[in-house]
């Protein structure tokens, strides 16, 4: 939006004004996220820039906490054999790696099938009570984290437990560690693939459905012929969404998780908390690679949906 | 239209097998309910299981306190059978000493002496000296218990122990907004020293509110020029506003550490830019200037969204025909733009309000002492057992989230929340 022609000097000075101020925000916005790169590569163990950096002389720069993130906790990381399966078994952020992904991966499989069905109930006309069941299937999202660890703390440590509100309740085994973590972490990702996927489904043409079901189709043929395909882009990036929910989460993490469930965000959060190390930066530049890499992904699968929906963009 | 009606009224409509067609619609329409609702059922029952059951367990242990009672079976059996105002005989006695035996051998005096000493000060030493010689105990127990230790005839304790030995108690709810149990029975406010509760949740409320300000601030011009732009470049500076986003909250805790600590870069480029000297360092993190800047930066997306998708949808030519009409365009913003964006508004104000009343990990991490919020607190009394305590704070919050969260949806709708 040009300034008009009839602007008053008065209006011109308030509109650069305003463009000023909102590259500030810009710069408060992505500052913080793009700081930690270059620090990463700091030769020393400080977390501000040494005036070898500020000279860009190559001798302030090192990839050593790239090198620390792999080498600690490993057997003998000096070796020349045996390396490779050294890092991979004993390395602390290569094993906290290993646990976030499979975490993530179980968590997201489990909320983005529940959650693109119950999407496809929910955006239905027909459906009965939708909006007190939408209210409380996206309530993870709103109920502090803090509330819901301790909840499913409780829970997890005896499941059966909760049958004591009707009766004595019969003592069975606890469900803290993996199946907790993953199923907790499912939970919260389930509000993220329900708003994906009901956003994407609001653009859905069911008349295309319609044709297919007087042309023949079953309903299971209907599903997975015309309506997956067209609302796959939903549901991946839904699916995504889950997963980043889950690669994030630490809370639950640190009450659910045995002692020895190390996984990044809990590894960085004991950074943070004990003796904070460059590692830590250049493990989050590596998370900041991995975000551009996901927000990307979202992204090009959002236009490719408008697209295949016939939605205008934006 | 004379003819329909007569065939109506003669012969209802019916299907091509003979069956009314009202009767077929409404079975037809049943059945796509209940197709409907079968699709959402899995995930509603995972949830019920996995979420609301747990949640609604945290809440009753709020009001439960079953150590006392768990521990000291036989006294709780005495309560039962004697009213309140019965005089304390020896089978009470008996009952007491009984249960102080067990209390020994399973290690649980200090657990049960620690429930009544919230009450009656002093109890818990009572409890742990008499159990260490509880095997001594012999009829009569009265005067082998007063032989013990003297106290044990304290008609305060017997009546707090009564109130214990029930497993419902307001106690914790009390505790929890700053206020106690009298010596009479009454409810009065806590010792000054003891206060803390209300003064965090003020401060909670307060710090979001603030938080809620600045990201509107901060949020309402950018989300402006994103609507205002062409769709090629503003599609470009969104990715600025979803990075911050997608990014983990850890790494961005973290950064603000990096940026803000006392030998961070800001203050380093301040003491270049010669604002401050060496020795007068600004002290911006671990106290509530850094757990209000990170937690803006974290929140702000969450404002800009909403408010970007109002935005784009309000039509530039309102603007252009109040400024044609003789407005300013401080009037034609005031009068025209601004009461066409208030629903984005609304919904990243109240969205902000809600995530940071709950906030815990910033806080955690750079509040230091004076930046802590109520989940921090909620978290402090879970470390450290005081699993009673705990529920009743997070069960105060949830019912302000889920007051706010109401409000949310009668204003904006859930449906309508956007991600990106």
């Amino acid at each position: 939006m040009a300034l008009p022609i009839y602007a008053t000097p008065l209006e011109r000075l308030w509109r650069y004004a305003y463009l000023v101020a909102c590259a500030l925000i810009f710069l408060f916005l992505m500052a913080p996220i793009l700081i930690v790169i270059p620090l990463s590569f700091n030769a020393e163990p400080y977390f501000t820039f040494t005036p070898k950096m500020l000279a860009l002389d190559p001798e302030g720069y090192s990839t050593r906490w790239y090198r620390l993130l792999l080498d600690f906790g490993m057997a003998a990381p000096e070796a020349t054999t045996g390396w490779w399966a050294d890092m991979w078994n004993n390395a602390a952020w290569v094993r906290a790696a290993k646990n976030s992904l499979i975490i993530g991966f179980f968590a997201t499989v489990v909320a983005t099938s529940l959650g693109t069905l119950a999407a496809l109930g929910l955006s239905r006309p027909e459906m009965p009570w939708r909006r007190p069941i939408m209210a409380m299937l996206i309530s993870p999202m709103i109920v502090p984290i803090i509330i819901t660890a301790t909840g499913l703390f409780f829970f997890y440590s005896n499941p059966c437990g909760i049958l004591g509100v009707f009766g004595p309740a019969p003592a069975c085994g606890r469900l803290t560690g993996w199946i907790g973590v993953i199923l907790a972490h499912a939970t919260l990702g389930i509000p993220f693939v329900i708003i994906t996927v009901t956003a994407t489904l609001t653009g859905f043409d069911r008349s295309l459905s319609r044709a297919a079901a007087s042309l023949g189709a079953t309903p299971r043929q209907n599903f997975f012929r015309i309506t997956l395909p067209l609302i796959l882009p939903g549901v991946v990036s839904g699916g995504l969404f889950a997963f980043v929910t889950s690669f994030d989460e630490v809370v639950v993490v640190l009450f659910l998780a045995d002692a020895n469930q190390q996984t990044i965000p809990r590894q960085m959060w004991n950074g943070i908390r004990e003796a904070i190390s460059p590692a830590i930066l250049s493990a989050a530049t590596i998370l900041v690679v991995i975000s551009v890499l996901l927000l990307t992904a979202v992204e090009v699968l959002r236009r490719r949906s408008e697209r295949m929906r016939g939605v205008s963009p934006g | 239209m004379a003819d329909t009606s007569t065939l109506g009224a003669t012969a209802p409509l019916t299907t091509a097998d003979g069956r009314p067609l009202s009767a077929a619609l409404a079975q037809a329409h049943a059945k796509s309910r209940r197709s409907a609702f079968l699709l959402v059922a899995p995930l509603l029952i995972f949830v019920l299981l996995t979420f609301i059951l747990p949640i609604g367990q945290l809440l009753v242990r709020s009001v439960s306190d079953t150590d006392f009672a768990d521990n000291m079976p036989n006294l709780g059996a005495w309560f039962d059978a004697n009213p309140a105002g019965s005089e304390i005989d020896e089978s009470a006695y008996a009952a007491l000493a009984a249960d102080l035996q067990a209390a020994k051998t399973n290690k649980t005096a200090g657990k049960v002496g620690e429930r009544i000493n919230y009450d009656v000060s002093g109890s818990r030493s009572l409890f742990t000296s008499t159990a260490r010689s509880a095997d001594k105990l012999e009829p009569p127990y009265e005067a082998a218990l007063l032989g013990i230790k003297p106290g044990w005839d304290d008609p305060k304790l017997w009546q707090a122990m009564r109130q214990a030995s029930n497993t419902l108690t307001p106690n914790f709810f009390l505790a929890a907004v700053d206020l106690q149990r009298g010596p009479d029975g009454g409810i009065e406010r806590a010792p000054e020293e003891r206060r803390v509760y209300i003064s965090i949740f003020i401060r909670t409320f307060a710090l979001s509110a603030l938080i809620t300000c600045i990201t509107l601030l901060l949020g309402y011009p950018i989300a402006h020029l994103l609507a205002t732009m062409p769709l090629r470049y503003s599609n470009i500076l969104m990715i600025m506003v979803l990075l911050p986003f997608w990014t983990s909250l850890l790494v961005r805790t973290t950064s603000w550490i990096v940026l803000l600590q006392s030998q961070g870069v800001l203050n380093d480029l301040l003491v270049v830019a010669g604002v401050i000297t060496e020795d007068g360092r600004i002290r911006m993190i671990y106290n509530q200037i850094g757990t209000v800047i990170a937690m803006t930066h974290i929140l702000l997306p969450f404002m800009v969204l909403p408010l970007y998708s109002v935005m784009r949808q309000i039509p530039p030519s309102y603007v252009r025909a109040a400024r044609s009409l003789g407005a300013t365009s401080w009037t034609a913003f005031r009068r025209i733009y601004l009461p066409q964006t208030l629903p984005g508004l609304a919904a990243g104000a109240l969205l902000v309000f809600i995530l940071s009343v709950g906030y815990y990990i910033t806080p955690a991490l750079v509040g230091g002492a004076k930046g802590q919020l109520i989940s921090n607190l909620i978290a402090f009394h879970f470390e450290n057992a005081n699993w009673s305590m705990a529920a009743a704070i997070a069960t105060i919050l949830l019912v302000a989230v889920l007051i706010l969260y109401w409000v949310y949806d009668r204003l904006i709708g859930i449906d309508n929340l956007k991600l990106g």
